[in-house]
């Protein structure tokens, strides 16, 4: 087990009062106060790379600020450990597992070593995700609350693994999921917390307009014409070729551009295919961009994001879809398909445009190029709406409420 | 003047609790509202108001929202949406409304309140956790300098949520005003402002215009 010490922040909580208001930061401050000399801790089996880290390590500072005690620790494994818990992730998302039984002998192990290595004393553990839920064996006697923050949709896992992880679930306090759709029926109280994003981050940040020039500039996009972006994996379930398709339809009536962002190309097979279908599916239109970026591209995702006209989400299956929210903070109207936590978002005519197909698509965008008015007013109000629910600060005010809950309870 | 009792600004801090209950059609909608628990209603209702209040253009709550976007039943969304939550002191009889209303649709559409809609409806409902922000107002001065730095959730709670707690169509601070300050016309004013078709910040904006006039005369 080791503890993990976050990168001293740049910003501070009273950074976003300017975004929230000092009001929101008060009620944060209050809330904590009554929490003062109580410990809390996270889990979870990294400290760098994927969502639940980035987040860990702008929420942990966040806390700390509000003087509460709080420690990150991450769980440790071999190659087999993480091979088994890749498989359980992608079974839990409805995927087959073909693993050996043994493997769950082997994952019960690691976890035994994990435990014996890890002091969980703390009076709120929030355990993120499948890899370290074992660990509630340790719960004992122990009088604090156990959380399990799941960030994967559990609706249709494959039974063989949830079967087996479920009699450790049903021993926590409460789990939270990031969408009603991704619960299940569990015999313990379920709670909603929406995934975030840290507004002063590189990928969400304010960004000079000679900058984003720049960055267009390098891509040689046409920073005068409509630009139609999607960013994404090159998966299949984000339908890269449902938007060439759909922007196809749209480039009989204008004049527009279509822009595919996204990583995982280099060190995925599956994407390599995926995206020499879509390079593919765009033939010889010099208007298609499609950039494979490496994954230290925040600036350039977010220059692309604010220099769009239209951000797209079209995609197949969904986890929360925090691309979506990214655009919407950034006051882009955006047409996305209904799946996933994409609904959450997108309130259809609200704060964007839900379509449920590669015409709807194309109708939606159509629509919003030739109503600029309305367009810009989605995008106003996506952004009121990623201000209210979905910034880190949210996250942190859940967080906070759920301890208090437990406070109240004992 | 000074008020006879202070007025104790207080922030309310939620969470969802998600309910082992979904519906896939109007009929099946029907029936989550019979069956599902008072903080249910609370939540798709009173809180919906206050987690979407900056879209004042015909959001009212979740159920005429779901109604329309994922069963495509405009008519009915806009029997659901024309509920307005400040004629409503008890949650039962909310629960009956919306309950009729669906039930009057299904009744009469036997065959579209069968279908399966777009996305289920997942019913959820609210946990609630006060806490006392530390500061009061003994005068109407000091309540509108307060007022001017309070955030959304402490504004939801003592103008839309109020109702529910007081018994009363009214809200904290109109009671405030008018029982401890006397100041009964101000009280119905600052009630009379529309939240549907306001933002949080622009009850706010209003009440302080109202609260300034008031101290300029």
């Amino acid at each position: 087990m080791t503890q993990v010490r976050t990168e001293p922040r740049a910003n501070k909580l009273d950074d976003y009062a300017g975004l929230l208001g000092s009001g929101e930061i008060a009620e944060l401050r209050a809330l904590a106060a009554r929490l003062v000399g109580r410990t809390i801790q996270m889990v979870n089996s990294t400290s760098v790379g994927g969502g639940v880290a980035e987040m860990l390590n702008r929420i942990v500072p966040l806390i700390e600020e509000l003087n509460l005690s709080i420690r990150w620790d991450v769980i440790t494994g071999g190659d087999d450990f993480f091979a088994i818990t890749k498989a359980f992730h992608n079974a839990l998302h409805g995927g087959r597992y073909d693993l050996p039984d043994q493997s769950f002998e082997t994952f019960l192990a690691y976890s035994e070593q994990n435990r014996a290595r890890l002091h969980l004393n703390s009076d709120f553990i929030v355990i993120h995700d499948p890899q370290p839920a074992a660990l509630i064996e340790s719960r004992g006697n122990h009088s604090g609350h156990w959380v399990w923050r799941c960030h994967i949709d559990l609706s249709q896992p494959d039974l063989r693994v949830w079967d087996f992880l479920a009699p450790f679930v049903h021993r926590y306090d409460a789990a939270i999921f990031s969408s009603p759709a991704f619960a299940r029926r569990l015999p313990l109280p379920q709670y909603l917390f929406y995934p975030s994003i840290d507004p002063l981050s590189d990928k969400n940040r304010e960004v000079d307009p000679e900058v984003i020039a720049e960055i267009l500039h390098r891509f040689q996009i046409d920073a005068q014409r409509p630009i139609l972006t999607q960013i994404s994996r090159f998966d299949r379930l984000k339908d890269p070729i449902g938007v060439v398709r759909a922007y196809q339809i749209v480039k009989r009536y204008f004049d527009c551009q279509l822009v595919l962002a996204g990583g995982g190309a280099a060190d995925d097979p599956e994407g390599e295919a995926v995206l020499a279908e879509v390079r593919e599916a765009a033939g010889k239109d010099a208007d298609i961009h499609i950039l494979d970026l490496p994954p230290w591209s925040a600036l350039e995702i977010n220059a692309l994001q604010r220099a769009s006209t239209i951000i797209i989400q079209k995609s197949l299956r969904e986890g929360f879809g925090l691309t979506v929210t990214e655009g919407l903070w950034k006051k882009k109207p955006v047409v996305a398909a209904a799946v996933g936590g994409i609904p959450a978002q997108v309130i259809h005519k609200h704060t964007g445009l839900l379509a449920h197909s590669i015409e709807g698509t194309a109708y939606q965008i159509r629509f919003l190029l030739s109503n600029p008015g309305i367009a810009q007013r989605l995008g106003e109000l996506g952004h009121e709406h990623v201000r209210e629910h979905f910034l880190i600060t949210s996250n942190v005010r859940r967080y906070l409420t759920l301890f208090l809950h437990f406070q109240k309870e004992n | 003047m000074k008020a006879n009792e202070p007025f104790q600004f207080v922030t309310a801090s939620y969470l969802v609790r998600i309910g082992n209950q979904e519906s896939a059609s109007l009929l099946e909608l029907q029936r989550g509202i019979e069956g599902c628990s008072d903080a249910s209603i609370f939540y798709h209702t009173f809180q919906s108001l206050g987690r979407h209040h900056f879209l004042t253009e015909g959001f009212s709550n979740d159920f005429a929202e779901w109604v329309f976007s994922a069963c495509n039943r405009p008519a009915l969304a806009e029997q659901l949406a024309s509920l307005d939550i400040r004629d409503y002191v008890s949650l039962a009889a909310l629960r009956g409304d919306l309950h009729r209303i669906v039930g009057d649709f299904c009744q009469a559409n036997p065959r579209d309140a069968q279908q399966t809609a777009f996305e289920s409806f997942y019913f959820c409902e609210t946990v609630e956790e006060e806490v006392p922000l530390g500061f009061e107002a003994w005068t109407l001065e000091a309540f509108g300098d307060r007022l001017k730095r309070l955030g959304h959730a402490s504004m939801q709670f003592h103008f839309i949520t109020s109702r529910l707690r007081l018994h009363l169509r009214s809200n904290d601070f109109s009671q405030w005003l008018a029982k401890e300050l006397g100041l009964k016309e101000l009280g119905r004013r600052v009630d009379q402002i529309d939240v549907y078709t306001n933002t949080l910040d622009s009850v706010r904006t209003k009440m302080i215009e109202l609260i300034e006039r008031e101290l300029s005369r």
